[in-house]
Formats: structure tokens, sequence, C-alpha cells
């Protein structure tokens, strides 16, 4: 019999009803900068593309995915903060065509004619990564302007990357499908080129390397759209087109069509059959989490709201207690799983860490960290004690597992301790954020304080007065770049996660996610770097 | 004394015989052609014996090859049902000189009353009141309107109504050749047309012995194309007089001809209380449960007894209460009674208190020729199943009836149903007004009016969508469990289009956090899904709608029951098939049928309305008309050829189209 967790929260307290105000603030802010993505172009793009008949990225996808599956959106606020629109003029995510779960990557033709920038391409080179590591096929709708010229210089060299990807994509045994609703033209000629299958629309498809200009010019041949790339010419002359499509939803239905054939088979373990719900209600989360991050709150009322029947068997419970770990399932896939409960890691959670992440290694179980740390412990007492050697085997654990890995940022990540609880540099499946998350490599307010105690230090060094007042400017400037620099949409905008969730739909987002994964084999590590002891 | 009976018929009559042969304790066989072979009456009989082919011709006409199957499955005794060969004289005789019972009245008393000429002559001279009969040759304007009659007539085939001298040759000839089609015999006769009279009909049981009972009067008014479909008795307009004089006058009848068995003496009663003789029945009738439910009899058991020689009591037994009987036919009213053919997907009636029997006490009684699962054909009546209702009096009758067809669940094929419970709850019917105009009085459109409104659609259709919701959810290959259209990024909401009668439902729907988000009127909130039930909340008002879904050859069908009334969706595919557009200005064929004659050619000029040709179906000549000016470029059909309902006919098309006008 599972240990079912109890939940000891009160949500009629001031605390509580404090927190989730926060968070529904934090949802709301949310909402807005995903509703900019929404927007594409804006309205009068929006008109202009429906006018000529044309489906939106978003609408395309809606008709691809099965009726009444769910569609995760990846990185949905990339390219937030930069000079470039919210959401990268591409969308990205996990969508289930013909009961196969694929990644779809649809160019927005409304937001600069669907042209990539440097934030489209990173978008775009995230999806395919998330396709080779947990095998699933990928869609490409392609209807792009090419690249962004303004920003060749940041594009035209990485971006040979995407027909790379797609390439070793076909040879890892992931197929490759490609419809055509408009432009791909140039290097965007080769997503079609370098798929398994494509499906062009007849009259709207443009694909070729020069256009009708750029023929004339080189080698002073007159030729028109449809000679040099229409999708009849490529279905019937060139055979770069294996399919016709009337239009665009023909084209949709034919896409479905190929992937219903690809005879395609998950090498994951299925799911347990009839996962219970939790017992307790995700709706909570909201004020679970604390509005201020230096107020640590109990993970287990977060994994009571996530794993299936709120089960979850405690490992090691009385040792390292600041690091919560055990084993549970999530939508009817096992896992394990590890949460800060009160931010510090020390040795002796660093050792529980290294240790539970070996054993879910030995028995082929993903691993899920819950990050909230505010990183490993110092002082002279830790560091006497090894800190770094403890520190290091988590690390060295965490980047040698291979067990598929799930992050999601509950809270505070800072310093070393997003590495060890599998930051987004130790490659995590994927990494999700909660609207309050931050990260950093301190705290904005300690950060701060290190400079301005270096600066003192500096000035005293050169035997200068130290000037409180500009000290008291930098500190507060530096305060709030970090502060932005680390709160969740800045983050995302940078690709370092994968979206900004509604901590509610957690359980939801981690179920399509493991779903994803179990494409793949799910193995163990075999080995590990030296564990210092 | 009996042991084995053939029932010489199909469907339902035919479980209704196995049901009395069962309680006698008599092994029932049947016939059965090569499309009946998984109805319900072959399962239940001990015996079944082919007859090869599937119309009627080929197998239940075929006198010699039923006397053959009853010797070939070792039956005594033989059951004709109505319909079919139940009133032929020349297969009573065969099933007598095979030296086997002839349940039904003794040959020559069935040849009497089989030629209506004939019997209206012998009636009048017994005094019975008879209605003049008119030569079809020498009608005159006067006589309009009239009645054209086949002489070896029953169930309405072969009879025209004909208001003006013009349509008379055309009618006659059509009369007559569906009279030759369904009976044999293609002479027919004329009548005055009683405009407003009631049909009505009193049952009769006589032994061999010279009694002779008069079971009370059947109304039978209503009437579409001259076949009952509601049938009720006592009737409305018939008080303890008129009941006196019909009933003697159907005794007579009956002592005139000497007749033995069951059968009934048809009249037509004017407001006036006069009636006229119309013709003897010489079998059991279709409606015969009502009056088996008020006198409290089994009318087949006594026609055994007296086939077996048994005497009956000096007295019939007393009447008691009202029974109402209406026959439910896969048909769509709404267009012309097209008749509907296919798979009955589903076919329930809750809360039946007896089949193919008397009720204990009041209640309601289901005679039922298929069961969930059948399949209706173009062979045969496409009646479905006759439900009575018996109660204290007419009201509370009606009042039952109408309640069990409308929460009957009846799936896959269009049936009269709706006009049914509309009849039965129209305030003419209820008072009692139901001569034979009553379906024209009240217009069959008006009456045929769905159940369902156009909220009810709307909230149908949104329950039929979370239920397919849910199935789809349920068989998902990945990602069961995970919420049904969940979305990160809300950018357009679930869309599903059903089709309903002529028009299209458009169903958004969202299933969110804070509950259902739909495009349907009144805010409705959802409280629960499965995939075949959904129960909704609409302005505090809790709706329980059943579901079922199938997959038919040819798309989805999702029906949906409610006490809101039925309705059934087909599901507009998300991707069009596009092999499937048809051209334009094709003629498909309305239903499946047989091409009887072409009336154009390749490359003829048409009118809109123009015929292009005949389709059979249901022993009924459907014309097929061009619905635009135009030439006929295609005629891909031919006469004889059998065709399925969607099958292009004819395509005319106009061979000067406008111009496409450029656009800038």
């Amino acid at each position: 019999m599972s240990q079912v967790l109890r939940s000891t929260v009160d949500i009629d307290s001031p605390a509580y009803r404090e927190n989730e105000a926060a968070m529904r603030a934090r949802l709301a802010e949310l909402a807005a900068e995903q509703a900019k993505a929404l927007a594409g172009g804006g309205e009068k793009y929006v008109r202009r593309h429906h006018d000529r008949g044309k489906l939106l990225a978003r609408e395309r996808i809606e008709l691809l995915v099965d009726p009444d599956s769910a569609f995760l959106e990846l990185s949905p606020l990339a390219a937030w903060g930069t000079d470039f629109p919210v959401g990268a003029s591409v969308v990205t995510g996990i969508g289930v065509v013909e009961g196969v779960e694929c990644v779809i990557v649809a160019n927005d033709p409304t937001v600069r004619g669907g042209t990539s920038n440097p934030w489209t391409l990173r978008k775009t080179f995230r999806a395919n990564d998330i396709a080779v590591a947990n095998r699933l096929p990928v869609i490409s709708l392609v209807e792009s302007g090419g690249a962004d010229l303004a920003t060749q210089s940041e594009i035209f060299i990485p971006g040979g990357r995407l027909f790379r990807d797609l390439t070793r994509l076909s040879a890892a045994g992931i197929p490759t499908v490609t419809a055509v609703f408009g432009n791909a033209t140039a290097g965007g000629a080769y997503v079609p080129g370098m798929s398994d299958y494509t499906i062009m629309v007849k009259q709207r498809a443009k694909v070729f390397l020069g256009g009708p200009p750029l023929v004339k010019m080189a080698t002073g041949e007159e030729a028109d759209d449809e000679a040099l790339g229409g999708a009849e010419m490529h279905a019937g002359t060139s055979g770069l087109a294996d399919y016709l499509a009337e239009d665009e939803v023909d084209a949709l239905r034919q896409t479905r069509r190929v992937v219903a054939r690809l005879n395609w088979r998950k090498q994951g373990p299925a799911p347990a059959a009839h996962p219970a719900e939790p017992r307790h209600d995700p709706e909570e989360l909201l004020g679970i989490v604390s509005a201020d991050l230096r107020v640590p709150f109990d993970p287990r009322e977060v994994i009571a709201r996530i794993v299936d029947g709120s089960e979850f068997d405690e490992f090691k419970p009385r040792y390292g207690t600041s690091l919560t770990t055990g084993w549970a399932a999530v939508h009817g896939y096992p896992i394990g799983i590890l949460a800060n409960a009160r931010g510090v890691l020390f040795s002796e959670e660093s050792q529980k860490a290294t240790q539970f992440i070996q054993l879910a290694n030995a028995s082929d179980t993903p691993l899920l960290f819950l990050q909230n740390t505010t990183g490993y412990m110092v002082g002279a007492d830790y560091e006497q004690a090894g800190i770094i050697k403890h520190g290091a085997m988590m690390i060295n654990a965490v980047a040698n597992s291979r067990v598929p890995h799930l992050t999601i940022v509950m809270g505070a990540s800072y310093g070393a301790g997003n590495y060890g609880m599998c930051g987004r540099a130790y490659d995590p499946r994927f990494l999700f954020s909660w609207p309050n998350a931050k990260s950093a490599v301190m705290g904005p307010a300690q950060l701060a304080g290190v400079l301005s105690i270096v600066a003192r230090q500096a000035a005293a060094a050169r035997g200068q007065d130290y000037d409180e007042d500009k000290d008291e400017a930098m500190r507060r400037m530096v305060e709030e770049q970090v502060e932005t620099e680390s709160l969740a949409p800045f983050l995302s905008g940078r690709l370092y996660d994968d979206g900004v969730i509604d901590p509610r739909d957690t359980r939801t987002v981690l179920g399509i996610c493991l779903s994803a994964i179990h494409s793949a084999p799910v193995r163990g590590a075999d080995g590990y770097g030296v564990f210092r002891m | 004394m009996i042991s084995r009976l053939m029932v010489a018929n199909r469907g339902e009559i035919a479980r209704r015989v196995i049901r009395t042969c069962r309680a006698l304790g008599i092994s029932p066989v049947v016939v059965c052609s090569d499309p009946d072979a998984d109805a319900p009456f072959v399962a239940e009989a001990d015996a079944a014996v082919r007859l090869p082919g599937a119309s009627p011709t080929e197998t239940y006409l075929r006198a010699a090859a039923l006397v053959a199957a009853a010797r070939a499955a070792g039956a005594d005794a033989v059951h004709p049902g109505y319909g079919f060969l139940s009133e032929n004289a020349a297969f009573a005789r065969a099933v007598l000189d095979a030296g086997l019972t002839w349940v039904g009245p003794d040959p020559d008393c069935i040849e009497a009353m089989g030629s209506k000429i004939a019997a209206k002559k012998r009636m009048a001279a017994a005094g019975v009141p008879v209605l003049p009969e008119l030569d079809p040759e020498s009608v005159t304007e006067d006589d309009l309107p009239v009645l054209v009659k086949a002489s070896a007539g029953g169930g309405g085939r072969g009879m025209r109504t004909v208001r003006s001298l013009a349509d008379l040759p055309g009618e006659l000839a059509a009369a007559r050749a569906e009279a030759a089609s369904a009976f044999g015999d293609g002479a027919v006769f004329c009548e005055p047309l009683l405009t407003g009279a009631r049909h009505v009909e009193v049952q009769v049981l006589a032994d061999a012995h010279g009694t002779v009972w008069a079971l009370g009067e059947r109304e039978c008014s209503i009437q579409r194309r001259h076949q009952k479909i509601v049938e009720e008795t006592p009737s409305p307009a018939v008080d303890a007089g008129i009941r006196a004089r019909l009933c003697e006058a159907a005794v007579t009848a009956a002592r005139a001809i000497g007749y033995v068995g069951a059968g009934t003496v048809e009249f037509l009663l004017d407001d006036q209380g006069r009636f006229h003789f119309l013709e003897v029945n010489t079998r059991l009738q279709v409606e015969h449960p009502v009056t088996e439910c008020v006198y409290g009899m089994d009318l087949v058991a006594w026609q055994l007894a007296v086939a077996e020689g048994e005497r009956l009591p000096a007295e019939p037994p007393a009447p008691r209460g009202h029974a109402i009987e209406v026959r439910l036919y896969a048909e769509d009213p709404a267009h012309d009674w097209r008749p509907a053919s296919g798979r009955l997907l589903r076919f329930e009636v809750s809360d039946v208190d007896a089949e193919f029997a008397v009720p204990p006490s009041y209640g309601l009684r289901l005679d039922a020729g298929v069961a969930s699962g059948s399949e209706v054909g173009v062979h045969y009546d496409p009646m479905l199943a006759k439900v009575i209702a018996w109660a204290p009096n007419r009201t509370a009758a009606a009042r039952r009836l109408a309640a069990a067809l409308a929460g009957a669940r009846v799936h896959g094929l269009t049936t009269n149903r709706e006009l049914l419970v509309n009849v039965l709850r129209h305030p003419e019917f209820l008072a009692g007004r139901t001569d034979t105009a009553f379906l024209d009085r009240h217009g069959v459109a008006a009456l045929a009016e769905p159940l369902a409104g156009p909220d009810a659609v709307r909230l149908s259709a949104l329950a039929a969508a979370l239920a397919e919701a849910q199935r789809r959810r349920a068989t998902a290959r990945v990602q069961r469990t995970v919420p049904a259209g969940w979305r990160n990024l809300p950018s357009a909401p679930q869309r599903v289009a059903f089709r309903h009668a002529e028009s299209i439902v458009d169903v958004e729907y969202r299933l969110t956090r804070d509950g259902l988000a739909s495009n349907v009127p009144g805010e409705p909130t959802l409280l629960s899904a499965t995939e075949d039930q959904v129960v909704l909340d609409v302005a505090g008002v809790r709706h329980r709608f059943a579901v079922a879904g199938y997959d038919t050859g040819d798309g989805r069908l999702v029906a949906v029951d409610s006490p809101l009334g039925p309705v059934s969706l087909a599901t507009v595919p998300r991707f069009p098939d596009p092999d499937a557009v048809l051209a334009e200005g094709a003629t498909v064929a309305p239903m499946p049928g047989t091409v009887l004659r072409v009336a154009v050619r390749e490359g003829d000029r048409v009118d809109a309305g123009a015929e292009l040709l005949v389709l059979e179906a249901m022993k009924m000549e459907h014309r097929v008309t061009a619905a635009a000016s135009g030439v006929v470029t295609e005629l891909p059909v031919r006469p004889g050829q059998q065709v399925d309902a969607g099958t292009v006919l004819a395509v005319v098309s106009d061979p000067h189209p406008e111009r496409d006008v450029e656009r800038p």
C-alpha cells in the first residue's frame, strides 16, 4: 500500500490568500504575454492572410491534430524581451496526429512574412532537439519568406543545422513530414527537400532555390513561379512533392494520412491503464507556492497535487531533509522525484540525491526535479565538510544519469543548485517554469551586496573613500537588472526553459511530456564520472 | 390437433403467431427469404425453410414453394398471416390439398370476397348497405372525386385517388400495374370517394358450428396513402346504437358467406352515422391487437382453435377500456413518405408490459418485427413495429402511447415516429375527430414536425460532441488520461459539425479549468459526460441526454435521445473527401430501388421538373425529375438496374453557364 500524502494546507489562512493573489497576478501577466504570441503579426496581417484563403499557423495545427487531443505549445514566449516579436514567428509544440505524438513546427506567416530570425532558429532547434531525444516524428508546416536578411549574419552559419537536424532525424528512423503552404524558397526549400515525406498545396506552394528575379539575374532565363517551384511541377515533374493537395485543408488531411501510415511504435513502456487523479485539488497550488521566494514551502503539498492518487513513497525521509526524494507516478508513468524542501543543499542532501539518482537509473525510472533552491551551503564548516565534493557528486550523477529528466522550476533556482537540480545545461528532456520562478547565479540582493563588498574592498585597497550614495545607486540598479533577468518570461524568451506554465497545469504538462518521452526507450546509465569520495 | 404450424409469412406477424404457438405448445416453423435469414422471427422459430431469392414473387408469394416448405418442415398446419398469400384462395386450396390444416376461412369464401366487385354484389343482396360501383371507363366529371381500387387489393396497394378526369387514365394504368405486381391480378374498379368519412371495421370470429361473434369496431381512419397508421377500438365516432347496427351488419355479412375463422368486415362511416360495406378481409388484420387488448383474448389462439374445430362460447367476452395502435414505419413523412432502408442501429421501447400479447392489466404492448441491428430491406413493407397502448379511456391510452413513442430509441433509420406522436397529441385527435382526411386537413408537414425544437437540437448536438469527445479520449492511443482538448495557449475551441435534417449544426466547445465553454445559447454547463450519457445544466435545469454513436458505411451517426426529443446527427467529416464531389446538376437516387423506366436520352433538353426516370422502391413508383433546366449530359442508369441511395441517376447541365467574371 502506497503512502498517501496528507495535506495541511489551510486555504483560509492569510498566507494562502496572499500567495494566491500574487500567483493570480503573475498568471494574468503571463496571459498578456501569451496573448502577444497568439496575436501573431497582429489583426491587419491576420486579416490579410485570411482574405487570401489561408489558415493561420495555429489553425493549421488545430486541423492537423486529433480532435480533442492535447497540444502542448513549446517556447511560446521565445524572443520575449528582444527586438523580435514574442513567439519568434514560429509555433512549435507536441501534438497527437493519428495517435502519434509528433513535434509540430509551423511558420507563422503573419509575422514578418514568416521570416526566420535568430530566435526562430533557436526555437526550431529546440523543437528538433526534443524530437531527437524523445524519438518524435517531426511535422513541418512551412510558409516562410526565408531568412530575415537584416539578421543574416546570426542566421546563415548556424542555420545550416536546420537541414542537418532533419536528415539526422531521418537517419535515426524518426520520420519527417513537411507540408508546404506557401513560400519555401532558397534555404527554405531544403525543408521539404530534407524531409521523408512532402505534401504541397496546389497553386500555393512555391519551392525553389531561386525565384524568377534571381534566375533572370543569374542566367537570363525567364521562368515563372509555377515553372520554377509550383506544387504541380514538383508533384509531376521534379518529384520533390510526394503528394499534391487541393488546398490547405486537403494538405492537412494528407499529412494525417502520411502519419497514419508510418506504422509508428513507441519504444518506451506503456503507462498504467487507470491512474487515479490526485486526491488533493491542484487549484490549491496557487496558494501553496510562496509569493516571497524567501519563504520555503513543503514540496509534498505540490507532489500531492501532481502525482497519481497523491501516492508518494518517500526515500530516506529522515536524512538530508532539505531535499525530498521518493517514488510516485504521473498519468501512469512511474517517476522518481527530487524536490527542494528548504532551499539549501547540504552535504547530506547531495549524497542522498546522488544515491537516489543512481537508484532511478538502476530501475530505468524517469526523474522529476522540482526546483526551489538557493544553492549549496556556503561557510567554513560546510567547505571543510566537503560541500564541493558532495555537490560535485550530485552534479556528476545528474549529468551522467541516462533516464529521462523533467524539471519544473517552482520558485528559486540559484547558484549551483540550478545545476544539481538539473537546470537547462543538464539537458532535461523538458524544463518548465512557474510564473513566479527566478533563476540566477544568486538572489538580486545578494548579488548586489557581493558587488558592493567587493567594490568597498577595492576602494579600501586603493586607500580611497567609498561613495555610499553611488553604492546605493549601484546596488539598486544591479538588483533591478538581476531581478528582471532572473524572471521567468525573460528566461523563457531566451529559450532557457520550454515554457512558463500555470502551476495547476503541471500534472497535465508532465503527463504529455512523459508520454512523449516514452516514444524513446527509457534506460538508465551504465556509468558515471569518478565520484570523489 | 395441430402440433407443428408453419407461418407462411415474415416479420412481426410471424413473431406474433410464434408467440401463440409457444403459449399453446405448438412447434412453430417459418419460411424465410435470403434477406430475412437473420431476422428475429427466423431465430425464434423451431425450424426455418429457406426460400431462395429476395423479392416477394421469388419467395413469400410462391404457393408451391410454401406448401413444399411446410411438408419439408413437417408442419401439419399453415397460418398465412396477413398480406402475401393470406387472401389467396388457390394457396388455401393447395395447403388443404396437401393434407394440411389451413388456418383461415374456406377457399371458396376467400374467393368470394377476394373479388371486391363480386363481394359488393353479394353483400348488397344480403341486405348489407354498399357504395355504388363505377365503371372506370364511364366515370364522368360529376362522379369525381373517385377512388380507383384493385379488386384483389389490400393494404392500399393499387389504390389511387382521382380528382380530375385527365388524371384518370394514368392513375388507372398505374393502379393496374401496381395491383398486377402486388396481387397478380390487375383488375381495378372505381368508387365514389367519400371525403371526411371514417374507416370503421368490425372484427368477427366465427366457428364451424354457426356461432359468429362481432368483437366491436375498430376505427382506422388515419391513413397515409390508403394505409392505416393509427387504429383504435372503440371508435370515438361510434355510439352504442351505431355499434349495434355495425355489429349486426358484420354478422349478417359473415353469415351470408358462411364465414369461419377470424375476419374483418370493413365499412365507411359518414358523419350522419350511415355506413357502407367496403370489403371483407378474410384473414387476421394488422390492427388485431387493439381488439385483443380490449376483449382480453388471443385471436390467433382462437384462429387455431376454430381451425381445430372447436366451438366458440355463445357470447364474446365484454370489452374493457380503450386501446390505440400505431404503426411505426421506416419512412419519411416529410418527404412524400419516402421509405427508408438500411440498418436499424437501435430499437428500444421502454416500459413495455407485453410483447405480442395482451398486457396483464392496462399497459403497453409491442409487436415488433425488428430488433436492434436488423436490416430493413427494400423488398418488403417498411413497417418496423406496432406499438399499442391499452388504458381505461382514450385520452389515457393516447398519452401513454405518445410518451412511449417519444421516448423510444430508434436509431439509424428515418421513421414516422414523430408524426405519430404529433397525431396522438393533437387536440383534434384527442377530441375524436379522426376521419380519413385527418392528415390532409392538419397537414403532413406540420404533423411531421420534429419533437426537438431548434434549441433542443443545439443542446443535443452539444451533448453529442461532448460524448464523442469522451469516446475519443477513452480510445486514444496516447495521452488517454490527459484532459480533452487541453491547450497551454488556447487559440480555438474544438469544432464539430453535424448534419441534422437539411441543415448543418456547428458546435464549438472547450473544456476549461472553469468548466464548459461552448457556442450553444443559454450557457449550458457540463455536469457529467461519458460516451453514452451527458448531463447539461441550462439555467438551473438539468437535462440528461442519452448518446449513441455508430460508424456507418459512410460516416458516423450520433443519435441523441432526451425528453427534449430525439435528434439524429450525422457527423460532417473534418476533411471533405476530395473524391466525393458530385457533378453539379447530378440527380441522385433518393432511396434504394430499381430503375423502372427512363424518360429521357443523353443530349435531351429538359425543363426543370421534367420527368427523367421512374424509380420503383418499396412497391411504389417514384418520379425523378430535373431540378433545373438544361441538357442531359450523363445518364448512367438503364431500366431494370438496381440503384443504391445516392447513386447518380442523371446529370443535367446548363450548356450556357455564365462566364466566370474576371476579378481584378
